[in-house]
């Protein structure tokens, strides 16, 4: 990819010397399904914590033909997800859009779109803390052994001591989970609501994390287990009430408080869903 | 007869040019305590990181009898073998406690640990199992959601000690267990552990520098310094006809209470 | 002729105290010895002369410098002197009972469960060991209220005489008994010579030391006479 409308700067901002180390990291995570590959991370402009991993990884996949949409927590139009878009846009002259289904490549932050992921997406998840043993174990060498020997005793007794102290599991994002019966794989801060929507899913789906340098991937249709005890099994998150504005019971809903006296809505948190179903009862 | 358990042949370490120990070799049979006394820097410490696989020989060998009878070689397993064996057949009890619990997890997810490590999924029954061991190595149940550093010292090595058994190891390991503890909660540990050993048939290798505790523990004795085994026999044999002079010395050397 | 229960050809100590300088000191030297089932012997000789050092031998408590201890056991001969660690344990545990001069006490452990342990080590239930175990020191005058009590604080007389339950308690094929009346009353006297006997006439070879000499007349066949060694 050349050079074009931005002086200065390669094809989506990467060198293609970058691009390379990134795309041989992609194909390694794919070939070993959750498993955290590490890679040189590189300086973005913006800091760490901001998403540094998941923009080095669509700027190495990002093509011209591609359509790109960009979430923070559900939603389209925050500041983070405005900032991500039009960065790609002017550097990579890419298409960009709000509808998920029209989407080629979408990033995201700690969220899963609700609208099915089909084959030929790919679903690029922004990753604070990649390792999931890390609560438990501070050694990097250790974890990689853990990892190495499948060692993952440690994982359960996180679980066992949720039930311990709350009666039941208390973990309700980052909820752990197995790949392909092998790695066990932190989904990023993503709610369990969303954990399902990971297995046997139809898309690509590719995670970084700048800070760490590490990057890991679920190849379409593999098997993704959210991890739980036979006598406490893993349940998804439920609400008594609809979305406000599109009625949906289906949803995962942001609480959303409305004034000083406890007034409080639900909505959808994945913007796009919501406003497409607003646009189908409206006939639209 | 049982057949035997471990087998440690010209078991030698050394730390480049230094001794940490020489030419060790015994064997040892379910049900057995085996004692290493020594002073500091006799190399006890060291056969015992050898023993359990922990720490690698510059020659000799150790090897354990599985229980389906196979002979393996400590430092020819593969590092996942080897850490698996330590899971479910071995147990090492720390010196210090700390160093053998995860302090910010509660008694009963350090002693399901093991459990879970080896598979099992059903809490309600990985629960049982950390109340019942918590009653064999007297601790209260009820306090079993609590930390370990709610507890005492020799509380905490009595929760470690039961995060190893959970397992049914046949070979446990112990390194100084009683050091640091009141007399009186000694005493207490030894009760129990000699019960443990008894009723579970362990065999065991236990470090000390603790003459007494080694007469009650142990059938067996081996004396170290300066790396090399001086004498060995049963621990009646070692304490009341010491042969070695350093044997002596050290007999000679107990205070009488 | 029967095998004998014990034999001991040119058993031999010295003892080489290092802390000392090297000194050596012969405890006995050349000692022959046949017990046979039944048979009752005393060592007799002035103090000093080796006799509890030779009762120690046989129990491999002390490692002879020379000569052999062979002990019947299981129908085979055990020499006492070469044999595994293991084996000299389970020759104690099943064949040799030994009623030492002085109670080692163990922390914690009441009198009864030192007595009762000797059986439920060999795999008898616990509430019968504890049971047999009453019976025995109530057979010795230990009164019931004490037998939940650890024995460090009970006088000399008590401590031998839970020691010597601890011997008796089982019916072991040999007995060595190291001067097992020495801190007792008449009373108490009485009762362990009864024991003594009883023991004999089961089979039990027994070897031991006796100060008293009205006791020794009463239970012993022969004497071995040991003399200070020079």
């Amino acid at each position: 990819m050349n050079a074009e409308a931005m002086p200065g700067y390669n094809y989506a901002y990467l060198d293609e010397q970058t691009k390379g180390m990134i795309r041989r990291a992609i194909l390694k995570a794919v070939a070993i399904p959750g498993y955290q590959v590490p890679f040189g991370s590189r300086e973005m402009p913006l800091p760490y914590g901001w998403g540094t991993g998941g923009i080095q990884i669509t700027a190495s996949i990002i093509g011209p033909d591609d359509v790109l949409k960009v979430i923070d927590q559900g939603a389209d139009d925050t500041t983070n997800a405005v900032s991500i878009r039009s960065f790609f846009a002017r550097t990579a002259q890419v298409a960009t859009t709000t509808t998920t289904e029209e989407a080629t490549v979408i990033q995201t932050r700690h969220r899963i779109p609700e609208a099915p992921l089909k084959s030929g997406q790919i679903l690029v998840y922004q990753v604070p803390i990649p390792e999931p043993l890390r609560f438990m174990e501070p050694s990097e060498s250790e974890t990689r052994t853990m990892h190495a020997l499948e060692e993952y005793g440690v994982m359960h007794v996180k679980l066992y001591e949720d039930i311990a102290e709350h009666g039941r599991i208390a973990t309700s994002y980052n909820y752990p989970v197995k790949v392909e019966d092998r790695y066990i794989m932190c989904p990023s801060p993503i709610p369990k609501f969303d954990n399902p929507k990971m297995d046997n899913c139809q898309a690509l789906q590719l995670f970084g994390a700048g800070r760490e340098k590490r990057i890991y991937a679920i190849p379409p249709h593999t098997r993704v287990k959210s991890l739980d005890f036979e006598d406490h099994p893993f349940e998804i998150q439920s609400w008594d009430e609809a979305c406000s504005i599109c009625g949906s019971r289906k949803s995962f809903l942001d609480e959303i408080i409305t004034d000083d006296h406890g007034g409080r809505m639900f909505v959808c948190s994945d913007s796009d869903f919501c406003a497409r179903r607003v646009r189908e009862q409206e006939g639209t | 007869m049982d057949a035997e358990l471990l087998r440690v042949t010209g078991l030698t370490r050394y730390y480049g040019n230094r001794v940490g120990c020489r030419d060790v070799s015994f064997s040892l049979w379910p049900g057995e305590v085996l004692a290493i006394v020594g002073e500091s820097g006799s190399g006890k410490s060291t056969l015992l990181s050898l023993l359990s696989g922990h720490l690698m020989p510059t020659r000799g060998e150790v090897s354990y009898r599985d229980r389906d009878g196979r002979w393996l070689s400590l430092a020819e397993l593969s590092e996942a073998d080897r850490r698996r064996l330590q899971r479910t057949d071995l147990g090492v009890v720390h010196q210090n406690p700390r160093d053998g619990l995860r302090m910010r997890v509660s008694a009963g997810g350090n002693i399901g640990e093991r459990l879970m490590a080896l598979g099992q999924r059903h809490y309600g029954r990985i629960r049982g199992s950390g109340l019942d061991w918590m009653e064999r190595v007297e601790l209260d149940p009820g306090r079993i959601d609590e930390h370990p550093s709610a507890f005492s010292g020799g509380m905490q090595q009595r929760l470690q000690i039961a995060r190893n058994l959970v397992t049914s190891p046949r070979l446990v390991f112990m390194d100084e267990p009683t050091s640091g503890l009141d007399v009186s909660v000694q005493a207490r540990l030894l009760d129990l552990l000699r019960h443990l050993v008894s009723s579970l048939g362990l065999a065991v290798v236990l470090v000390t520098h603790d003459l007494a505790v080694a007469r009650i523990l142990a059938h067996r004795m081996m004396v170290m310094r300066g790396g090399e085994v001086v004498e060995t026999g049963l621990s009646d044999q070692v304490l009341d006809d010491p042969c070695h002079p350093y044997t002596q010395l050290l007999v000679s050397s107990i205070l009488q209470a | 002729m029967s095998i004998p229960m014990i034999s001991i050809r040119s058993l031999a100590k010295t003892f080489v105290l290092h802390t000392q300088g090297g000194t050596c000191i012969r405890a006995f030297d050349g000692v022959d010895l046949d017990v046979a089932a039944g048979e009752c012997i005393a060592l007799h000789g002035p103090s000093g002369a080796g006799k509890s050092s030779l009762l120690r031998s046989i129990y491999a408590n002390y490692r002879p410098s020379a000569g052999s201890v062979v002990i019947s056991h299981d129908g085979d001969g055990v020499d006492m002197t070469s044999a595994l660690p293991r084996t000299i344990l389970d020759v104690r545990r099943r064949s040799l009972g030994y009623v030492s001069q002085f109670l080692r006490v163990i922390p914690r452990v009441s009198c009864l469960d030192l007595v009762a342990e000797r059986l439920t080590a060999m795999g008898v239930g616990l509430d019968e060991a504890r049971d047999r175990a009453g019976r025995m020191l109530a057979r010795l005058n230990i009164p019931e209220r004490l037998w939940s009590l650890a024995p460090a604080t009970f006088s000399g007389g008590e401590q031998q005489r839970i020691n010597i339950a601890r011997g008796f308690i089982r019916d072991y094929p040999i007995l060595l008994l190291d001067e097992p009346t020495a801190s007792l009353d008449g009373e108490n006297r009485t009762t362990v010579v009864a024991m003594i006997l009883e023991a004999k006439k089961r089979g039990a070879a027994v070897v031991g030391i006796f100060h008293d000499d009205d006791v020794r007349g009463r239970v012993a066949d022969r004497c071995l006479q040991l003399n200070r060694p020079e």
